[in-house]
């Protein structure tokens, strides 16, 4: 039995010298090469930096120093993000032996606070699926139910939290990457607003949906981590200057009279039944809480999936050009330079970034851009009105993260329409820019688990964590 | 059908992309399908919406988020160029780019 460790409990236990920050990365090292070979989670172990950055905090303990916020944390990094002198592969061939020169902010910041970075996780190649089954390097399985898929993007930083094999973890959401595989795994997981964590040395999928955020086994330390990597990046220029107000504080306070909204268009055809009535159960228990809750409409909701498989893949199409076989990465010989290029970008990229690669050149292209990207960024903007809207009558708004629990491994890989619409919840917040959370909200038939999602308005994260608590508290996870 | 053979092959052609025969029939039939859903935006009357591009418009000026232009070190040339598949320090090497 091994003892489920939190970054309160981290912190004290290193304070009383009950364990040191080097056993502890010792004793998650062991927990990984028990179950990763099963769960295939991490994509790279970073021991050396790992052990370093722990012997510093051991030395902090020993020198009486106050221990900062994160000390000895062990945590994960999603391969799409930068760190410093280790392999970086965004789940791709095309970047198999990438070692960036330096480190993403969200790392740098994550180390500055004594956390102890443990390794890289699996993920969809360049963070574009649904289950993780897109990265080059083997599907994650879900922890909580073997045969079924973590969810994507982020599954290896997802199932890696999920299987007690961090305590906590970064993973990237464009379209739902972070809400849906912590909604699957059974934990929560958080995107603040866009801007309000620096996505400097977070390899582009979507520059303007993109947003790093972490995964926890509770809504406190997904407020701590947050606490860390916020804030204004002078390296990332649509990084907010608003400030960061302290989360902890503030999710500490009541829920009694908090405004929920409950957009109907969230509970349409298409949704499982097991998911709806695990839903349907932690409303009440948010009416138990006290909120005020109050039906409202989103009215272009259904568009949403639309539009975002025309601006991600857009954007995909114009940040993807950087893998040209010349400065890093794969690089297959032509005596051509276009040849050079076609023949890497054809051995390096895998199905669904060639076909993404595809739709979204097609979408910009002379003839087509004004009856796609451009109509696809209006439909944007009627997204993020209604939002607006919600939120002049609300303070936050509830969902379902997926219509559906973790499907099968290899069931739904042969249709990539019916792949993306697993994000039907999730993209719109990501189009509107807000902050969102997913958080557990039972299990069907006490295996599978279901996740509550939580918005709220742009740069209201404490609001958000402040519900995800309470909720959590009340036992909604539970129900 | 929204897209033809010829559209995968200009656009995989403007990509630098290159693609099977089997590839570009399954990418073809596939997105021909996404393009389908998409088209239900058109139901929608969009002739008065401004698109947007990015969601921080309203909030931020670039006063708030440019930087003083000064010049910073910056000595990362070696390390990148370990990178490169085939570096002629301090040059990245490509195959030649202009036939005589």
């Amino acid at each position: 039995m091994t003892t489920n460790w939190t970054i309160d409990a981290v912190r004290e236990a290193l304070a009383a010298k009950k364990i040191s920050a080097r056993e502890l990365a010792r004793e998650f090292y062991q927990r990984i090469a028990e179950r990763n070979p099963e769960l295939n989670a991490y994509l790279t172990l970073s021991e050396e930096r790992a052990y370093a950055q722990a012997g510093r905090m051991d030395a902090i303990v020993v020198s009486g120093k106050p221990l900062p916020a994160l000390a000895g944390v062990p945590i994960a990094i999603k391969d799409v993000i930068s760190t410093r002198g280790v392999r970086t592969t965004c789940g791709s061939k095309i970047l198999e032996k990438y070692v960036p020169p330096y480190d993403a902010t969200a790392v740098e910041r994550l180390e500055a606070a004594g956390a102890v970075i443990l390794g890289k996780t699996n993920c969809d190649e360049f963070a574009m699926g649904s289950s993780n089954e897109n990265s080059a390097y083997g599907p994650v399985r879900n922890p909580e139910a073997p045969d079924r898929v973590p969810g994507g993007s982020s599954g290896g930083s997802a199932a890696a939290v999920a299987a007690g094999l961090a305590v906590a973890s970064l993973g990237t959401d464009t379209g739902g990457s972070i809400r849906q595989p912590g909604s699957f795994c059974g934990i929560p997981a958080m995107m603040g607003s866009y801007g309000r964590v620096s996505r400097y040395g977070l390899i582009a999928f979507a520059s303007s949906l993109d947003r790093i955020g972490p995964f926890a086994t509770n809504a406190r330390d997904v407020a701590s981590i947050l606490q860390v990597i916020a804030g204004r990046d002078a390296n990332d220029s649509t990084s907010t200057t608003a400030p960061v107000p302290d989360y902890r504080a503030a999710m500490e306070k009541p829920v009694k009279g908090l405004r929920i909204g409950i957009p109907k268009e969230y509970f349409g055809a298409g949704m499982d039944d097991g998911v709806r009535k695990k839903i349907e159960a932690g409303i009440e228990v948010l009416k138990k809480l006290g909120c005020e809750l109050r039906e409202i409409h989103m009215p272009h909701t259904d568009y949403a999936i639309a539009v975002y498989y025309i601006i991600a893949t857009a954007e995909a199409s114009s940040n993807l050009a950087r893998y040209d076989g010349v400065r890093y990465g794969l690089h297959v010989e032509d005596d051509s330079l276009l040849a050079m290029y076609r023949k890497t970008r054809g051995a390096g990229f895998g199905a669904e970034v060639k076909r993404r690669i595809v739709l979204g050149t097609y979408v910009l292209s002379a003839g087509y851009y004004d009856a796609y990207y451009l109509k696809g960024q209006k439909v944007r903007a009627l997204i993020a009105q209604d939002f607006r809207d919600a939120f002049s009558k609300v303070d936050v708004i509830v969902t379902p993260t997926s219509p559906v629990p973790a499907f099968k491994l290899g069931e739904r890989t042969n249709d990539p329409l019916q792949m993306y619409l697993a994000d039907i919840y999730t993209v719109t917040g990501s189009l509107a820019g807000v902050p969102g959370i997913s958080v557990p909200c039972g299990k069907i038939d006490g295996k599978l688990p279901v996740g509550l999602q939580i918005f709220g308005p742009a740069f209201g994260e404490a609001n958000v964590l402040r519900l995800a608590h309470a909720f959590e508290q009340a036992g909604g996870g539970a129900v | 059908m929204k897209i033809s053979r010829e559209d995968v092959e200009r656009v995989a052609e403007l990509a630098y992309l290159d693609l099977s025969e089997a590839e570009l029939e399954t990418y073809r039939a596939q997105i021909d399908e996404i393009l389908e859903y998409i088209g239900k935006l058109n139901a929608l009357d969009t002739a008065n919406v401004q698109p947007m591009a990015q969601v921080l418009a309203d909030d931020q000026t670039a006063d708030a988020t440019l930087r003083e232009d000064v010049v910073v070190p910056c000595n990362v040339a070696a390390e990148i160029l370990k990178q490169a598949p085939d570096p002629d320090p301090p040059y990245f090497r490509v195959p030649k780019v202009i036939e005589r």
